[in-house]
Order: C-alpha cells, then structure tokens, then sequence
C-alpha cells in the first residue's frame, strides 16, 4: 500500500501515550498521522513530533475542528474529563474516535475479543490497560467454564510507569476494569486490586485472574487461551502467559506478563504499551476495512 | 506525666494469622474488653484493610458492614478505627459507606514510597469531619529523607498523623531511630510507630521510637498479628507505664483481659525459623500463612519462598507471586527432601 492510502489519523494529546501512540504509528502500513496535537509547545511530544516531521499544533481540540478534512480518525490520549468535552464534537464532525481515557463515553473494547462488533462505530474505549491486559482471559474463563460465582483480577505494575493521572485515578481505574470484567464474563461478583510496586530496576506489568468455578475445564480452557494469546501476540508482542490455569486452595489461577515494546515508553511500561497497541489494532482494522469498501481513492 | 496514644489493631493485623476468619462473636467479645479497660482506639476489619477481602488477600468469614455496624454499637469512649489501602478500596465501594456507619478513625496507607495515591481516600475523610492518619508501610524498603519527603505529601493532603510501619519486622532499634526522629523533625502532626516482631524487636523499637519523639504507638493483645506478631500490647504499657508514661488504659484489667482473649480465641504468635527469613528478607510479615500453606502443597521450603519474594522486592498485595515462585521451585526441583 503506498502512502496515499494510508488512513489519515490525528492524535489528540502530548504526553506519553499520545507520543508512544506516534511511534508506533510511524511504523504503521495502514496508518499516517497527519497532525499531532497538544497544549504545550515546550512538551517532548510535540519535540518529537517536530522531528519525526508530523505537523503538530498546540490549540488542542480548536485544530481538529479547524482542520477537520486533514484527518478521518482521533485518537483521543488527553483525560476522562477532555474526552467528555471532544467527543460531542468530533461526532459531529463525523469523526471515527479511539478514546484512550477511562471516559466511560464509548463501547469498551478489547481486540481480541470483541474488536468485529466494535469496528463499525464512531466511539470505542479502550478501558484501562489492566482490562486489556485481563479481559481476554476472563473472557476465556466465561467461554468455556459453566457456573462462574466469582473473578477478580490483580495487576502489579511498577511505581515509574504510573504517572500523576493514573494515581489521581485509582477508583476510576478499579471500578471501570470491574465494570468491564462484569460486561464481558456475565458474572456480578468480581473485584479488581492494582499494586504500584517501587523496586528497581522496574518490575514489568503482571497480571492475574482469580477466579471460584465449580468444576473447571483446565484442557477446554487452556485449548482457548492457546487461541487468544496468540492473537494478542500478534499485536502485543510481550504478552506472555507465565502461569499456565492451575486450581490452588479453590481458586483458578492464570498469570500473564506484558513487556512493553520500548517504543517512545521504557520496555517496563508493559501496561501503557498494551492499551497503545490495542488502539493501533482497532484504527488498522478500521483502515483495512475502508480499503476492503473502496472508500480509499 | 506525658501521654502516649495507643492504637489497638489486634482485630485487624491478627485477622492475618487466622486468615481473616475472626468470628463477629470473639470480635464483638473483644470490642466490649477494650471499651472496659480504656483502649483509646481499637482497629478493625481484615488484615490489609478496608475492601480487602478477596481471593488474592483471603477473603473474611465476616463483611466489612457486618463488623462496623457491629462494633459501632459496642464502642463508646473507645474510637472505631479502620485501615484503608488505595488500590483495594475505592471511596464510591468502601469508603464512603464505613464513613456512614461512623467510623472515627481512618488511617489511610500506602507502600511507603506511594503517598500520593492516598490524596484522594484522607481528603475524602477530612471533609467528612472525620479523623484521618498518613500510614506508610513496608518502612524499612527506603531511607528517612524518603520518608519525610512521602509523609509530606500525607500532611499536605490533611492527614492528622503519621504512623511508620515495620510490616516485615525488619528494622533494628537504629533505624528506627533515625527514621522516627528525622520525620519528627520535619513535620508538624504527631508520629506513630507500627513494630513486627520477626527478630524480637517489636517492643525495643516501639520505646526507640519513643525516644526518637513518636507519641502514637500500636500494639496488639498477645502480640496477635501476621506473622511473628506486633508489640504484645499488655507488655508495651506494663513498659510505658514502669517508664512514666501515662496511656489511661488499665494495666491489670487490661492483663485479665489478655488471659481470657487467650483462652477465648487467641492464639499467641511465636518466632519460628521462617519468620526470622522473613524479617531478614525484609518480606511483608502478611505473606506468612499464605507461604506457609503454598510451601506445603508444593514441597518446597517456606525460607527459599521468601529469600526469593525478598529478591524481587515484592510489597503488600502482590500475594499472587507467591504461588509463581513455589511452582518455579517445584519445576527447577528444589523441592524439600522427603
């Protein structure tokens, strides 16, 4: 595919994620980002932006609405309270938009399990990294286990990559996963519990599924784990099983690792690469269908 | 005389060395006891907290509501305390519903390099008129000037106090001088000190800190707490009272009361091999009966379990790395010969 077809994006936002974002979308085949978008012109996003020959602006939200025919796709990388203001506007400018903040405006997805009912909206919402890291497999607990009374999922990650914003957003993070964790297994009682660990050098993101199942399907469920992690592999190169299913003390037990690609994040950013990487999946999705639908010239 | 506030958490730490499976009937017992004999704050609830019970931590054989509402009834002079860690417990879950039952205490903690995740839980609790304390826990992982610096934000959030936690009993009487009398120094609400007794320390450097200028000490019935135990709570004020310190608890009822908790419910804590491991290791003194029952099931030694959780400088709530060391030991065949 040459550059003219790529789909055109524009990122909303400066900081971490929006530049991680912009990496990755570099190396893109079906993407191109053609405006970079923040508040500060002295931030190391628009910095990099400049350098990477992104055109960038730091009128925010007033660009996008200004430039509206630059760009068919937003992902929206500022905060919960930004994406309430943005999102009645870029729907009105007919926008598709990839919410990155724990907003709770649109369909919360997760590629790599409901990524095809999700494609053909205007608004999805990534829902917190311990969700992408988590749902795939309690979603594979609720496939193939019957009579599920409970599920809680428990992330450590380490002190470095939790920044202001995510340690000002706790509650919101542990009542969005289990919000999510409801959604996607059907089952009412579940608990989510984050840990932000100092130790150095950085521990990467780990996460477990606990989970009280009457009788539990090991062989079933793993057979359906082998199917996911491979395909979160495919976008999410360092997510790793590391414990296989195993009942101890009455509790199914499943543990995965996240090692984060090292893109414009540390490799021990692992929770913040995931809900990156989810949102290039979804937005190269979103372009292959248009191409598969002609909508490119 | 010069007052000391004592800080009772036997129902709350000690829920870690029955797996948080304290009946409402020895908790309501116990609560009527400390009302008796003056215990100016009794701290309840499951062993990390507020919102804690779960299949990760354990989970209570009685609710959060159940135990408040509860003990809300027993209590009078005596104050309801509660421990509150951001990460299991949300304001909008927990919090706000222990406020409305009339918790008066709430000590909000965190890993003691993380006080910024606190902010929100101790506004919460001031702007409810209720009292709120800083707790940083795992004391010993970082140097005073770290402490000082993270208590600061506590202060600056509204907490009313401080309370250092030795959660791995792993501080010697000079740490805890030097920790105690640095933040002393450079804040302006009370200090308190929080001992584990893995290497026999828990009383010495609870009068440590003391000297270095704490006047909040917590100390627990039978030293009933995780692991090797906290400061034996009937010993600590026998010790302050012998020193001149007035606590306004009454030493020989508070004995009496000890006897019967012993014969009712409690069982007193001792220093086994494993727990010195641990305290050397400096391993969060919760882990103890989770390792020990993990250890067990996998036949592996309890000591290589916790020299490793050591190594990867594991904190409270990561209680899920003890299952994923005990199968890689098992696997690598370190297994304890039969």
């Amino acid at each position: 595919m040459n550059r003219s077809k790529k789909l055109k994006v524009a990122i909303l936002g400066s900081g971490n994620i929006g530049t991680d974002l912009l990496v990755k979308i570099m190396r893109s085949d079906y993407l191109e980002c053609t405006y970079f978008v923040g508040r500060n012109e002295e931030s190391h996003g628009i910095q990099r932006a400049k350098n990477l020959g992104v055109r960038t602006s730091t009128n925010s939200i007033d660009t996008l609405i200004e430039h509206a025919d630059s760009y068919d796709l937003v992902f929206d990388a500022t905060s919960a309270t930004g994406h309430i203001i943005h999102a009645p506007i870029l729907k009105a400018l007919g926008k598709m938009v990839i919410d990155l903040t724990p907003s709770n405006i649109g369909e919360m997805c997760i590629p790599a399990v409901n990524i095809d009912s999700c494609i053909h909206l205007d608004n999805i919402n990534l829902v917190t990294c311990g969700g992408q890291a988590s749902i795939p497999l309690v979603y594979a607990i609720a496939q193939t286990q019957k009579d599920i009374q409970y599920i809680e999922v428990i992330s450590s990650i380490s002190s470095k990559s939790a920044g202001p914003a995510t340690r000002h957003n706790l509650d919101e993070y542990i009542e969005t996963t289990e919000n999510a964790i409801r959604k996607f297994s059907g089952c009412d009682e579940v608990k989510t519990i984050i840990n932000l660990n100092p130790a150095e050098p950085c521990i990467d993101m780990q996460t477990t599924i606990m989970a009280i199942v009457a009788n539990p399907d090991i062989v079933k469920l793993q057979q359906f784990l082998d199917h996911t992690v491979a395909y979160i592999q495919k976008y999410v190169p360092g997510y790793q099983l590391i414990m296989t299913p195993t009942v101890e003390n009455g509790r199914l037990i499943i543990m995965v690792k996240v090692k984060g690609r090292g893109d414009y994040l540390p490799q021990y950013a692992g929770n913040l690469d995931i809900i990156n990487c989810a949102a290039i999946a979804i937005a190269e999705e979103y372009a292959q269908k248009k191409v598969e639908r002609g909508a490119f010239i | 005389m010069k007052h000391l506030l004592i800080s009772d958490p036997t129902l709350r730490d000690g829920s870690h060395a029955v797996q948080h499976q304290l009946s409402l009937e020895n908790i309501l017992f116990y609560a009527e006891y400390a009302e008796k004999v003056g215990i100016p704050i009794l701290e309840v609830g499951h062993g990390n907290g507020l919102g804690a019970s779960s299949l990760q931590l354990g989970q209570s054989l009685v609710s959060d509501s159940e135990l408040l509402e509860n003990c809300r009834l027993k209590l009078t002079n005596t104050k309801l305390g509660i421990h509150v860690i951001p990460g299991f417990a949300t304001i909008h879950k927990d919090l706000k519903n222990a406020l409305d039952i009339g918790v008066d205490v709430i000590r909000v903690a965190s890993h003691c390099t993380e006080a910024d995740i606190t902010k929100r839980h101790i506004e919460y609790c001031r702007q409810h008129d209720r009292e709120a304390y800083g707790v940083l826990m795992m004391s010993h992982m970082v140097s005073a000037a770290v402490l000082v610096e993270q208590a600061q934000k506590m202060e600056s959030y509204g907490a009313q106090a401080i309370i250092i936690m030795d959660s791995a009993g792993a501080l010697l009487p000079s740490d805890v001088y030097e920790k105690i009398s640095n933040l002393v120094q450079n804040l302006n609400i009370p200090v308190g000190f929080h001992a584990h007794n893995n290497l026999g320390m828990a009383i010495a450097n609870s009068l440590e800190a003391i000297r270095a200028g704490a006047t909040i000490l917590d100390g627990t019935l039978r030293g009933f707490g995780a692991g090797a135990g906290n400061a034996q709570l009937e010993v600590l004020v026998a010790v302050l009272h012998k020193m001149g310190f007035d606590t306004g608890i009454d030493l020989y009822q508070l004995l009496d009361f000890a006897d019967l908790a012993e014969r009712t419910f409690i069982t007193t804590p001792h220093i086994n091999s494993v727990s010195v491991i641990s305290g050397l290791n400096g391993v969060f003194s919760g882990f103890a009966k989770p390792v020990e029952r993990i250890a067990k099931e996998y036949n592996v030694d309890p000591k290589d379990i916790f020299f490793e959780l050591g190594q990867r400088k594991v904190i409270a709530g990561q209680e899920d790395f003890i299952l994923e060391i005990a199968l890689s030991l098992s696997q690598k065949g370190l297994n304890i010969s039969e």
